[in-house]
């Protein structure tokens, strides 16, 4: 039971999605917008159960006391904040609980809500992110090396393709002439992307969508079981 | 005020930056903190996000003003509250109904447009008549885009294994990914240094003054 | 030989440290090397330029403020071009950050055009979960997916919105995306289903990927790739902005990080080499 009717549910669902496709009257066509929205709803409860879940998640490592556990308690309180801060004054467009007063709107400039995402969410999101920028000079210092033919094929064409795509490759080769305009660099660079680079992605993107059409199946029919998880 | 609260907002974006640029030299607790500032943050935005624009416009407010054409949302309402139970460990299989929904409805609208989109689609796009053009570049150009992906999906064909002529085909349509790796790393490049850039106009524009942001 | 050797142990501090001058310095002193326009890029520009004045666009913001660099300013470029020919914008997002960055962008832009209305050539109808699925239950049902704005408004207040019901009297779909979901989702329901046309602007992390739905079948109209994209975009507007500005720290950049590849290999040949013949 625990496991059947959830499969049960799966497979009827999936199916009438399919067969909707094919048959787009009533009632596989209705049937199948309502569940599009039921979908959202019962994709908004599981936003909030992931953040109720690193809430509890949090929690147990500070009971607990695992290792950095006062880390955790930054965490959990700037979620509270956070969360406090949209509740009571509400966001940009949206309002809150409490009216947000004319004198707090002239402090901040922003509601409290939009000042903290300005001000902390936007730089920290930034540069958590711009830190890959060093990582991936180093590491393409270390590990680039034309060992073999495959790996000098791929150096050769990032290094084309990162001098066309920017302006300098543009600068370089402006001197050459239209007759020889292949050798362009950006002109080399869009070759590259649009020809061997499409080929290589459409390849990938064919098995791909065959890898997600079989295992959409295998879940419809119930042969994949592993996201009901457990027991 | 709002100014100097704009100077102390650039200030602690500035002060979070550099406990995040910290990193680069040593993990410290400077980046710790900074890090789950970060989490606690992103999980309330989104956690508010969610109730404003899914639960209140889409669930709370049809039901409660329209209760007679909206009381089928009770179902994804019941269901929702069925998935919250995941966090209890005793009950938490209940949550599987709600996710079966979930599941069963991305499957099958994905097993219809990968199809389409990912298979159909492309594999007629690669159908070309690579002589029509009186191009020179855009004839080995779609010779190139022909081939290259044929020996490329014979190349992940795995059941059989890559010898002889087929061996052949899949060592070519390597080379073909290969290329399209190395321009993947080319524009991933491009990525990561333009978020840097992003940050820089920032100290540079935002804080210092040096440049116009 | 021992020059060689040290080219393989370069401090990774140092490469941190030039990287940073690196892109640091153009910022402040502009090079002014040359840009061009590339033939995906114009297609997005033209797919905008040929929609008649008072046609309704969706643009959908899917990213957020880790990805800003790169995609806000394609949005603003956008924004200008759609306001300066009269196309009104129903702008989304399926990333909840994308609310912030809409709100931000229509900001920027909205000062230079006074004449531009809130719910007659413009609305922001707020974030949705969902990817594929919603996009596709947009399409279906419009207004039950999006019942109010993002301030929780009615839509049907809102003439912008009048008469939507669905994808069909839509110019185009634009999607600004930093991933999944994003534009290949809109291209799969979008296009794929609906027959709208789907321009898009994407990290360059993601354009390698998407280029394969530029094609015959027009799976994709253009698409804007990374800072590129966005300079480019702002060229064929006229409104160089950030990403002009970002373009020669691009380059400078790009050619520290060749060097040290270059370098890396001479290192690794030489040493290679002195191996080879030792043993």
């Amino acid at each position: 039971m625990k496991r059947q009717i959830p499969m049960l549910i799966t497979f009827f669902v999936g199916a009438l999605i399919i067969v909707s496709e094919f048959i787009p009257h009533k009632p596989f066509g209705n049937l199948s917008t309502s569940l599009g929205g039921w979908f959202l709803i019962i994709s908004g409860f599981a936003i909030i159960l992931g953040q109720l879940s690193l809430f509890k998640v949090n929690i147990i490592k500070i009971s607990r006391k695992a290792p950095n556990w006062p880390y955790f308690i930054i965490a959990l309180v700037s979620f509270s904040i956070m969360v406090t801060c949209g509740i009571l004054w509400g966001t940009q467009k949206q309002p809150g609980l409490i009216p947000i007063s004319d004198k707090m709107l002239n402090f901040f400039g922003y509601k409290p809500f939009d000042y903290i995402f300005k001000y902390m969410f936007e730089n920290l999101s930034a540069t958590m992110f711009s830190l890959l920028a060093f990582f991936m000079a180093s590491a393409s210092y270390r590990a680039f090396r034309a060992r073999n033919a495959e790996s000098t094929l791929l150096l050769v064409a990032a290094v084309l393709v990162m001098l066309g795509r920017t302006t300098i490759g543009s600068t370089l080769t402006c001197w050459i002439p239209e007759s020889l305009g292949f050798l362009h660099l950006p002109n080399i660079a869009s070759f590259i992307m649009k020809y061997p680079n499409t080929a290589g992605q459409r390849a990938i993107m064919i098995c791909a969508g065959f890898g997600v059409i079989g295992s959409s199946l295998r879940i419809i029919l119930g042969i994949e079981r592993s996201y009901l998880g457990g027991k | 005020m709002e100014i100097l609260m704009h100077r102390i907002g650039i200030w602690i974006g500035v002060f979070l930056t550099f406990a995040i640029f910290s990193f680069l030299y040593k993990d410290n607790p400077f980046y710790k903190i900074a890090e789950q500032i970060f989490i606690g943050i992103s999980a309330g935005y989104w956690f508010i996000y969610t109730i404003y624009n899914i639960l209140i416009p889409n669930l709370f407010v049809p039901v409660t003003t329209d209760f007679a054409h909206n009381f089928i949302l009770l179902i994804p309402a019941f269901l929702g509250i069925l998935m919250l139970c995941r966090l209890i460990p005793s009950i938490d299989w209940v949550s599987r109904y709600a996710l079966a929904v979930v599941v069963g409805t991305t499957a099958g609208l994905f097993f219809k447009r990968y199809l389409q989109s990912d298979v159909l689609n492309q594999l007629t796009a690669t159908m070309l008549n690579p002589f029509a053009s009186s191009n020179a570049a855009q004839i080995i150009g779609e010779l190139i885009l022909i081939i290259g992906t044929i020996t490329g999906i014979v190349y992940f064909f795995f059941s059989k294994k890559h010898e002889g002529a087929f061996g052949t085909t899949a060592r070519v349509g390597i080379y073909f990914l290969m290329v399209s790796f190395g321009a993947a790393f080319g524009y991933t490049v491009m990525a990561r240094i333009s978020l840097l850039i992003g940050r820089l106009n920032f100290l540079l524009g935002d804080w210092l003054g040096i440049i116009k942001p | 030989m021992k020059i060689f050797e040290r080219f393989l142990h370069i401090d990774r501090r140092i490469i941190f440290v030039l990287i940073f001058i690196g892109v640091a310095l153009p910022l402040i002193w502009t090079l002014g090397f040359n840009l061009e326009v590339t033939e995906n890029v114009e297609s997005v520009y033209n797919l905008m330029e040929e929609l008649e004045p008072g046609t309704r666009i969706l643009i959908s913001f899917d990213y957020g403020p880790s990805t800003k660099p790169e995609i806000q300013p394609m949005a603003i470029a956008l924004m200008e071009q759609a306001f300066t020919n009269r196309i009104r914008i129903i702008a989304i997002a399926l990333w909840p950050m994308g609310v912030q960055m809409c709100n931000e962008a229509f900001e920027k832009v909205s000062a230079e055009y006074p004449n531009i209305e809130y719910g007659i050539d413009f609305i922001n109808l707020g974030y949705k979960v969902g990817g594929m699925v919603t996009i596709n239950h947009m399409a279906k049902d419009f207004r039950s997916t999006f019942p109010t704005d993002g301030g929780g408004n009615p839509i049907d207040e809102f003439p912008i919105m009048k008469g939507i019901k669905n994808f069909d009297k839509l110019g185009c779909v634009i999607s600004l995306s930093a991933g999944d979901p994003g534009l290949k989702q809109w291209v799969m329901i979008a296009h794929d289903t609906f027959g709208k046309p789907v321009g898009g602007g994407t990290t360059a992390v993601q354009a390698p990927i998407m280029l394969a739905y530029v094609n015959e079948q027009q799976q994709l109209v253009g698409l804007l790739g990374g800072l590129k994209g966005a300079a480019e975009y702002e060229l064929l507007v006229n409104k160089p902005g950030f990403a002009t500005k970002g373009m020669d720290a691009q380059s400078v950049a790009h050619l520290i990080i060749i060097i040290f590849i270059l370098i890396g290999n001479i290192g690794y040949f030489a040493t290679r080499k002195k191996d080879t013949m030792k043993s």
